[in-house]
């Protein structure tokens, strides 16, 4: 579903992606690892348009189209959804008539009817029940006085509503106690199909326990320095990325 | 008919008025199964706020209309004459004429005030016709002119009440005068009167004598003075002892001749443990030139009694360059005479190209209440100087002002407001909350506080916040498909919500609309 190659992107002038290569198949679920400032929020940031980075080169595909044309909110159509490292808070904007906002526009952009408030209100009821969110959700400003947990809860809520094709986790786990990590996590297995993909970016291997990668990829530089199986999010648990990083600086990899 | 001193010009004018609360309130209707299913009752108005603000996000200001109304218009120019013309056209008794004319040679001596963070141009009070009529072909209230229904009906108010779903009385005034009010038999089984300022005048003239002026003198300023000399037509309100009145009562003003100013008087007056809730909106037509709305509005709270005084105010506020537009130039004011008495103002300005109003309250009993929650838009080159004043005269008297500016385009923002708390006023209370939100470089956001404390054991607070709509936040919504004027539309309407939810459900989605569709364009 997607293909990303050879990658480039800057900030403020500064290139940070150097050639991301990656490709994700429907049903997968890749993990992205890599040390400090290497690059993998910017990543989660050029797949879905924010438009403080530049791509400078390079190719995304989505599906057969061309994804870096799309607007940030038809990426969102197209089925790409984000859940942010730090989830913003929009005073006064409660969750109902923003998920409300958000499923229609989708809706629209399929061609369909506004969903009724009935169907609404039982797929919202349903869906955060997913991630043990109570029913004063509705009710809440967006993310407006939430905790660290709830907040991260929130985030997959809104992806449990919007059943995204590809979503991206940037550091779904940062922030979180064993027992919100869990209920994340278990949130993030149930919504899992064979049609749709994942994207998990992390810096432990903590989540993995609970969100099984197909395929882990080290992220250093700006660039996919190397791949593995689940097993190397182990062996870099255990070791570290010191080890990459010289092999990296010593142009081995 | 008195005799004329100057003949009745008659030209045909355009009609196009305010407002869709009543098509509102059908949706809301019509959802009214559904509510009951909630998790939650809020939910359901928000998102049915949200589909309105989605269909509506492409008008503009859509109240354009053109119908055919004869109208008698008064030439322009202002003297004694015309004063003594106004009021006998409107065949009124000697003691108001006196009123009148008391208050036009006072305004004389006065100037033109200069004071507010506004740009006044210099008013040619002579330029204005004082007078404009519409002429409707029944002279009985109770049937309705088909022109003017016609009119009203396009503009979603209809008059006739069995077509209202929501217990909902209406004054409708068109320019000068008072065209139709509807519900008055029903409301009248109670003792509420609810009729038009002139009627009043004729049907129970010792109310109006006793109370009209004693909130809002004709000395108090320039355009009280104005409006007490010439002022036309507006509402009558009482509620007796003890009632509380089982429906919204509501005014819609317009403007509509050309070439002519508005200068409407409300007055209600609550009497003991009464409780009455009152609605207004305006319009006006698309001109080049500007046009001069100054009203007075006088509420009168008296022990244990509460007044709830909404506005959502849309007169035509110029074009995206500054051109034509009114002039809101209003003093309105209440005062909580009685013990225990409360009133709460909550206005949504969105409208004109100068607005310049301060809904206050006099604090005089013991244990009042008073509040003011406002949201004032501007955009283009409008500019609005609004607030209000909190006098605290009785003891352990508490209020709150609740002030959300937002400013766009070359606009400018003020919120003007004074706390003042008398010496034997003791534990009071205010908290005051005044926030700025900026949309634009090019925009102005100002604060006036004044607070004065006359006591140790009174309370005073202000916050004070001014931002800008974050980047983070449009993304946030970008990347869940919703586009950047959705997501400001939405940031806006989170910004003004304590605000909007305090006003009756038939306007808070017309306000969240308004407030939508009046940012189109507005940002970038």
């Amino acid at each position: 579903m997607l293909k990303i190659k050879d990658l480039h992107a800057s900030i403020e002038g500064k290139e940070i992606l150097k050639g991301v290569n990656l490709t994700v198949k429907p049903g997968e679920v890749h993990a992205i690892m890599g040390p400090n400032g290497s690059g993998k929020s910017t990543l989660s940031a050029v797949l879905t348009g924010n438009p403080a980075y530049t791509v400078t080169g390079g190719e995304v595909e989505f599906y057969g189209k061309n994804l870096l044309e799309f607007s940030p909110e038809d990426r969102a159509h197209e089925g790409i959804f984000l859940s942010f490292q730090y989830p913003v808070e929009i005073p006064g904007v409660l969750m109902s008539n923003f998920m409300r906002t958000a499923i229609n526009e989708k809706r629209k952009y399929q061609g369909l009817e506004p969903m009724s408030a009935t169907d609404f209100l039982k797929l919202m009821r349903e869906k955060r029940a997913i991630v043990d969110l109570d029913n004063k959700l509705a009710s809440r400003a967006v993310n407006e006085g939430f905790s660290g947990g709830e907040k991260k809860r929130n985030e997959i809520f809104q992806m449990a509503m919007l059943e995204p094709r590809l979503s991206i986790l940037d550091e779904t786990d940062s922030g979180l106690d064993i027992d919100a990590l869990r209920t994340v996590a278990n949130g993030v297995n149930r919504l899992k199909s064979n049609e749709n993909a994942t994207i998990v970016i992390t810096h432990y291997q903590r989540l993995l326990d609970y969100i099984k990668p197909d395929q882990v990829h080290v992220l250093y530089k700006g660039r996919i320095v190397m791949t593995g199986g689940p097993e190397l999010a182990l062996e870099l648990e255990e070791k570290g990325y010191d080890w990459i990083k010289e092999q990296v600086d010593n142009n081995q990899l | 008919m008195p005799p004329i001193l100057v003949p009745l010009t008659r030209k045909a004018v355009s009609l196009q008025i305010i407002s869709t609360v009543v098509r509102n309130v059908r949706i809301e209707r019509k959802f009214l199964t559904i509510l009951n299913m909630n998790e939650n009752n809020n939910i359901k108005k928000k998102q049915d706020e949200e589909s309105i603000i989605n269909q509506a996000a492409t008008e503009e200001y859509r109240y354009g209309f053109v119908s055919d109304f004869e109208t008698d218009v008064i030439p322009k120019g202002l003297n004694e004459d015309v004063v003594r013309r106004i009021s006998q056209l409107k065949n009124e008794p000697e003691w108001l004429l006196e009123f009148r004319l008391k208050a036009f040679r006072h305004w004389q001596t006065m100037t033109l005030p200069k004071w507010g963070k506004v740009n006044m141009p210099d008013i040619d009070f002579q330029a204005i016709s004082y007078y404009a009529a519409p002429q409707t072909k029944t002279s009985d209230k109770k049937e309705i002119d088909p022109e003017l229904k016609k009119t009203f009906d396009k503009l979603g108010i209809p008059l006739e009440e069995q077509k209202r779903l929501s217990g909902m009385a209406v004054d409708a005034v068109v320019d000068s005068v008072s065209v139709h009010t509807s519900y008055r038999e029903r409301l009248a089984e109670l003792g509420v009167i609810f009729c038009s300022i002139s009627e009043a005048v004729k049907d129970y003239p010792d109310l109006v004598k006793k109370y009209m002026g004693s909130v809002v003198p004709y000395t108090d300023n320039f355009f009280a003075a104005l409006n007490s000399a010439v002022f036309s037509d507006g509402s009558f309100v009482y509620i007796p002892k003890g009632v509380r009145c089982p429906m919204e009562l509501s005014s819609y003003f317009r403007i509509n001749a050309a070439q002519t100013g508005q200068f409407e008087r409300t007055l209600i007056v609550a009497d003991d443990d009464s409780y009455v809730s009152y609605l207004e909106g305006c319009t006006a037509p698309m001109r080049d030139e500007n046009q001069l709305h100054a009203a007075i509005v006088e509420i009168i709270v008296e022990e244990r009694a509460e007044v709830k005084y909404s506005t959502v105010q849309n007169w035509y506020p110029g074009d995206k360059d500054g051109k034509g537009g009114i002039y809101n130039l209003v003093t309105k004011r209440g005062i909580c005479r009685g013990d225990h008495s409360k009133l709460s103002w909550t206005q949504v300005e969105t409208g004109s190209a100068i607005t310049w109003k301060y809904p206050s309250t006099i604090l005089k009993g013991n244990n009042t209440v008073g509040e003011f929650y406002s949201v004032a838009l501007t955009r283009n080159y409008q500019m609005a100087d609004t607030g209000t004043k909190m006098i605290h005269l009785g003891k352990n008297s508490r209020s709150t002002i609740v002030s959300k500016g937002i400013s766009a385009g070359h606009s400018e923002n003020s919120y003007r407001g004074m706390v003042k708390v008398a010496p034997n006023a003791t534990n009071c209370r205010n908290y005051t909350q005044c926030d700025s939100l900026l949309l634009s470089d090019t925009s102005g956001a100002h604060t006036f506080p004044v607070i004065e404390v006359g006591n140790d054991s009174s309370i005073v607070e202000h916050e004070a916040t001014t931002s800008k709509i974050n980047e983070d936040q449009i993304f946030y919504c970008n990347q869940r498909g919703i586009s950047t004027e959705d997501a400001v539309g939405l940031i806006v309407n989170g910004y003004a919500r304590d605000v909007m939810r305090k006003l009756p459900m038939e306007f808070a989605v017309e306000a969240q609309r308004l407030l939508s569709v009046s940012l189109e364009g507005s940002v970038g």
